[in-house]
């Protein structure tokens, strides 16, 4: 790590309407360092990358590189200028090779030779140890290779400043090592790299320097090793930590002995291998295991998401028949699906629409619900869990991520379920938020609801979780309830798992 | 050899398999076609003159395959072929110059291209709209120049249009024992440089790439440094050169200009592309694709006439089902390899 | 994704400010050129009814059809992203239907009039039913699978008249082309009032509206939250197979005649016009229906003041392409966003003029 300053951000002003997203805000980087962005969401990260990368132009500020003063206005400039970005959603061309995926867009040269592009596309893919030939489809290879692609083309454009949004969030943990392996190997050639993740002992693993930003405002700049991982929580959250220690008194890990109230016989869909599962009422379980495991195909699976093949499905004991969303809904199964924008949203709706969506299509075509009662309802789950909306009618995509995420639990705490799936609620949203959400899961089991809660955080899980049901390789290796419910012991579950 | 055995093994892209299915069930027609109906189909002036008849709608479905690779559609065509075919023997019978009259009809095409490629670009209005609002200008301003059919009239021109290009080991014996050569208008080589022209900017121009790779994701293309907004107009502005040079081509092919000429041609150009294994989502698409999408449409057409189904409504009847046939096949195919 | 944030900003409050300035402008241009234009009188038509006539009434009257199908296909255009490009050749064979089922009676009363209006509803909604298969079950883009129907409907309209153009000549029929007895509106007038009211009910009494437009959004996440996506798209086309039948059955009783090649030629183009420049946008999403019918009224009036500033029908395409490009221009984000920062801009320069001045 050196001194040099590679790239200076000075008073950067932000603002879109109605909202002030960046105020006045200093960022250094130098050379070779991993630097980590930090900051809950709607602090203004990915505002002040998208100005970095031109997507956004700054109202005011400057930007320099090695001392000079630069103006960036596309995502060419910023390429031109040095600075690479790997987004957190690929950003590549699914309908073209690999090997023109990393060469677009960047070459002057008039003509294009496809040989040449994949031997040399080749050569650099082989020297990052990624397996995939040059001359795949690239909407053919699976999301981290893709990604992998990604950082492949960043570097070989021999860039000075690597920004990294979120790279890992779809990477299992070998894919994450030869990632940090690859980010340590650009560190030592004296790339910058701004590293920006959720995941907290990532940025220990790896991380020389955070800065943290909060409401759209520079809190501090950090040495990594400086700084405790408490500490970065509550100047994240700009507040101490009182709330995070009640919470972890109320662990609920005694097991529940209510009735089955939900019970699944070698289910089958398109997407899983046979498994059966039972919940309780009342009981919060959880499916862990790596990225790929299967735990979001089996929720899939149980509200009908994914074609169901064969299996019996019982509720309450009786046998039913689950092949379509509609039937688990009627079943009072609700579910809240991983990924937010794709499955969850309806953007261009608003709040209240969004809300009643759920109890709309429950209650038939034929029974409309009306303006006043829809209302109704809105104003009463935008109270209850605190949903941050000007009013009902904001259109649901301009929330934040986490207020968005509310709104989708309201839909579904509307359709008051006897069953709840909740996969990944708490991704990709701040602190505060992800702390009311499991509250919310406690407080929902105490009513009897039963709750399956998937979190690719494992601490999360073992906070609110009775039960873990534990996958590898789409089957399910074991369960864990009591007092074998902790990190280490999932973890050998996992391995041991493997060994079978 | 083993790097031919691992090339092989790279399997084929959408578009190469939708290709190889038209061609396939093009040559299963033809050949069904020589079989059962022998006739005209035995001899190759037949497919000399397919392509006599169609050589302009070939240039057209070029270029609307590259605004349908690039993501966008282009329904102003056929009207911009016609508005150039009639203002063209205007200027002819004027007793203007054959060498302007070329450059009139490049010049109109590429007008229409740059002035619809800029809204939809860089006002971002959406292209349906816009080049519907130039497919009823276009038409009406046709109409205004003349109502009324105009006769070619231009010595010139008329010697131009009469070069026919003879191949005389592809003709045949007529019944009084004369060798009738096959004749090949102009017009088609013109169409077949366009194609060549089109196939080697798609396949090997950073532009043509480029095209690509906004249909394919618009937003990751702008991450790559494209210039997105550029691309665009690019393409709207070489689908309405082509539009100009088969604008002329259709004129030197009829000799006349009308206000109902080419009419219905974009859908005509939409549905070759389509056949062709073009999809409208952008992304995807293969020149060689589309010339076989257009000959096997007009194939289809000359078969149900030569097949004795003499009442007019069969035609597009056909054409129709065809279509439908193709449009489902495609769906099929592709929804099965997703799967896979 | 394209275009994702232009549509949050059509979609404002000030969806319908386009197609009210539009139409206003129009109103004003006309009145300028002639001060009576939209005056109202009395005529007598050949039956002896106390009519109303004038350039107004023509307008309202004319665009009846246009605005008929403009419903449907805002419902399409909402449900499936995409337009049914098939409308006009679907309302050739509608209309076909209609005129062989009356010929197959010996005499025209109101009953059998009813009768073939049914008949052909029923065969223009199977052809509606049709598109919406290939559309949401076999998930091809709505203009490439309508291009099949576009392509042969004309013509299957000419084989169901057998190669003729049939006339059917009846006092009902009239009725329902022009003025029924003792009203002095427009009957097709009346006919775009009980559509739209029937549309009114569907929207009161199901919950179509919300659910086209979840579908419209994010069809994964409205299928997630057990719409039946397909179902709803089927369903859009199958109400815009009834607005054709509608609008066919008007277009053969105005002339008492079905000729396949000229009934409501290219309206397909006009009525999707009619959508967008109704503010709605052609990717989908929110809708609102007001808005289109208004847009069909836009349409119709411009052709009508072109018609009346002695432009003759064939020229018509041209000048309504330039006044087209002008609305979409003044309502693209673009030029929107442009305008909004150079008021802004005008605003803050004037304003630091003033506090210069006080300084001063």
């Amino acid at each position: 790590m050196s001194d040099e300053y590679l790239l200076k951000l000075r008073g950067i002003e932000k603002s879109f309407p109605g909202v002030k997203a960046l105020k006045n805000v200093d960022f250094t980087l130098r050379k070779g360092e991993i630097h980590a962005l930090m900051g809950e969401n709607g602090a203004g990260k990915s505002t002040l990358i998208k100005i970095l990368t031109g997507v956004y132009p700054k109202d005011d500020g400057e930007i320099s590189i090695e001392g000079k003063s630069v103006s960036i206005h596309s995502p060419k400039d910023a390429q031109e200028n040095g600075i690479s970005t790997v987004y957190q959603e690929i950003t590549l061309c699914p309908n073209l090779t690999v090997a023109e995926n990393m060469f677009i867009g960047r070459k002057k040269e008039k003509w294009v030779n496809h040989k040449s592009y994949e031997k040399k596309a080749d050569e650099q893919l082989k020297s990052l140890g990624i397996p995939v030939k040059g001359s795949k489809q690239l909407g053919k290879c699976s999301l981290a290779v893709q990604q992998m692609v990604a950082i492949a083309r960043a570097v070989d454009m021999n860039c000075k400043v690597l920004i990294l949004d979120e790279p890992t969030s779809s990477l299992d943990d070998k894919e994450v090592k030869m990632l940090f392996d690859l980010m340590i190997d650009l560190k030592a050639k004296g790339v910058g790299i701004i590293f920006v993740t959720h995941f907290l002992e990532q940025v220990y693993e790896v991380s020389d320097r955070i800065t943290v930003l909060r409401n759209g405002e520079l809190v501090g700049e950090y040495l990594t090793r400086d700084l405790p991982q408490v500490m970065l929580v509550s100047k994240m959250m700009g507040k101490e930590l009182n709330e995070l220690d009640t919470f972890e008194e109320s662990k609920v890990h005694e097991s529940v002995d209510s009735e089955v109230f939900y019970e699944s016989k070698n289910l089958c869909s398109d997407e899983t291998n046979p498994f059966s599962f039972s919940i309780r009422k009342g009981e919060v379980n959880g499916f862990t295991g790596l990225l790929g495991s299967g735990r979001s195909e089996i929720v899939r699976a149980i509200f009908g998401a994914d074609k169901v093949t064969k299996g019996k499905v019982f509720i309450n004991g009786k046998e039913v028949k689950i092949n379509r969303p509609i039937d688990a809904m009627k079943n009072g199964i609700g579910y809240l699906a991983e990924d937010r924008k794709r499955d969850g949203i309806i953007a261009e709706l608003s709040v209240r629409e969004n809300i009643i969506l759920a109890l709309q299509v429950m209650n038939g075509f034929f029974k409309p619900i009306s303006r006043s009662e829809s209302e109704a309802f809105a104003d009463e789950y935008i109270k209850a869990l605190n949903i941050k909306t000007a009013s009902s009618e904001t259109p649901v995509g301009s929330l934040s991520g986490g207020n968005q995420q509310k709104v989708i639990l309201a839909r579904w705490l509307l359709t008051h379920p006897d069953y709840l799936i909740l996969d990944e609620p708490t991704r990709g949203i701040d602190v505060g938020t992800k702390l009311e959400i499991q509250k919310l899961i406690l407080k929902l089991a105490k009513e009897g609801v039963s709750v399956t809660f998937i979190s690719s955080e494992v601490e999360e899980m073992l906070r609110t979780c009775s039960r873990l049901i534990v996958m590898r390789d789409r089957h399910i290796v074991g369960e864990l309830k009591g007092k074998d419910l902790n990190q280490t012991k999932v973890m050998k579950t996992i391995a041991k798992g493997g060994e079978k | 050899m083993q790097n031919a055995l691992s090339k092989r093994k790279e399997p084929l892209t959408d578009t190469q398999l939708l290709m190889t299915i038209t061609i396939c069930i093009f040559a299963v027609m033809y050949i069904l076609a020589m079989i059962i109906l022998q006739g005209g189909f035995l001899h190759a002036q037949q497919i000399f003159d397919l392509l006599n008849d169609n050589a302009s709608l070939i240039i057209v479905s070029c270029g609307l395959t590259i605004v349908m690779i690039g993501g966008g559609i282009d329904i102003s065509v056929g009207a911009v072929t016609s508005l150039v075919a009639m203002s063209c023997i205007l200027y002819l019978n004027k007793g203007g110059n054959v060498l302007v009259a070329v450059l009139m009809a490049v010049g109109i095409g590429i007008a229409f291209g740059s002035v619809q490629g800029f809204l939809i670009s860089y006002l971002k209005i959406q292209p349906f709209i816009v080049t519907l609002a130039g497919m009823f200008f276009a038409r009406g301003m046709t109409t205004i120049l003349s109502v009324n059919p105009v006769k070619v009239d231009n010595s010139k021109f008329e010697a131009l249009r009469n070069v026919k290009i003879k191949i005389p080991f592809l003709g045949y014996v007529a019944k009084n024992g004369n060798l009738v050569p096959a004749k090949m208008e102009l017009g088609v080589v013109i169409a077949l440089l366009c194609i060549i022209l089109v196939f080697i900017l798609l396949m090997y121009n950073r532009l043509g790439r480029n095209f690509y790779a906004m249909g394919g994701n618009e937003q990751s293309a702008l991450m790559l440094g494209i210039n997105v907004n550029k691309t665009r107009l690019f393409s709207y502005i070489i689908s309405g050169l082509l539009s100009g040079i088969s604008g002329f081509v259709l004129m030197m092919h009829t000799g006349a200009g009308n206000a109902t000429n080419a009419l219905g041609m974009e859908m005509n150009a939409i549905a070759s592309s389509i056949i062709g294994g073009t999809l409208l989502t952008g992304g995807v698409g293969n020149i060689i694709g589309t010339f076989f999408g257009t000959v096997t449409l007009s194939t289809i057409k000359k078969i149900v006439v030569s097949s004795g189904l003499k009442d007019p409504w069969w035609q597009s009847i056909t054409t129709g089902g065809m279509l439908c046939f193709f449009i489902l096949l495609q769906s099929i195919v592709l929804s099965r390899r997703q799967k896979n | 994704m394209k275009g994702k944030s232009n549509r949050i900003s059509r979609n404002g409050l000030g969806q319908l400010t386009i197609p009210v300035i539009a139409l206003t402008l129009l109103v004003i241009f006309n009145l300028i050129r002639d001060p009576g234009f939209f005056s109202i009188g009395i005529t007598h038509n050949n039956y002896g009814n106390a009519v109303l006539s004038g350039n107004f009434i023509s307008i309202i009257n004319g665009a009846s059809e246009l605005a008929i199908l403009a419903i449907g296909m805002t419902l399409v255009t909402a449900a499936t992203k995409g337009q049914d490009i098939s409308v006009g050749a679907a309302a050739a064979i509608a209309g076909s239907v209609f005129v062989k089922v009356l010929k197959a009676f010996s005499s025209i009363s109101v009953g059998t009039v009813i009768f073939a209006f049914i008949c052909s509803c029923i065969v223009a909604m199977l052809f509606g039913a049709f598109n919406g298969t290939l559309v949401s079950v076999f998930k091809i883009q709505p203009m490439i699978a309508t291009l099949i129907l576009y392509t042969c409907g004309r013509s299957i309209a000419y084989w169901i008249n057998g190669g003729a153009t049939p006339t059917v000549s009846s006092p009902v029929i009239s009725a329902i082309g022009s003025f029924a007895p003792g009203i002095p509106i427009p009957m097709p007038v009346i006919i775009v009032i009980i559509v739209t009211a029937i549309f009114y009910l569907i929207f009161h009494f199901t919950s179509l509206e919300l659910l086209t437009q979840a579908v419209g959004i994010n069809q994964s996440a409205a299928r997630l939250n057990g719409i039946n996506t397909t179902f709803i798209k089927l369903l859009s086309f199958v109400l815009l197979g009834f607005c054709v039948s509608v609008s066919g059955c008007i277009g053969v009783s105005r002339l008492g005649l079905i000729n396949h090649e000229t009934l409501l030629l290219d309206v397909e183009m006009d009525a999707i016009l009619a959508v967008a420049i109704g503010g709605n946008s052609l990717g989908g999403g929110k809708f609102k229906i007001s808005g289109s019918i208004l847009g069909a009224y836009v349409i119709q009036m411009l052709t009508i003041t072109l018609y009346a500033m002695k432009v003759s029908s064939t020229d018509v395409k041209a000048y309504k392409a330039v006044v087209i490009v002008a609305l979409v221009v003044i309502g693209s984000p673009v030029v929107k966003e442009h305008c909004r920062k150079l008021f802004q801009r005008t605003k803050t320069q004037s304003k630091g003029g003033e506090c210069e001045c006080r300084t001063l």
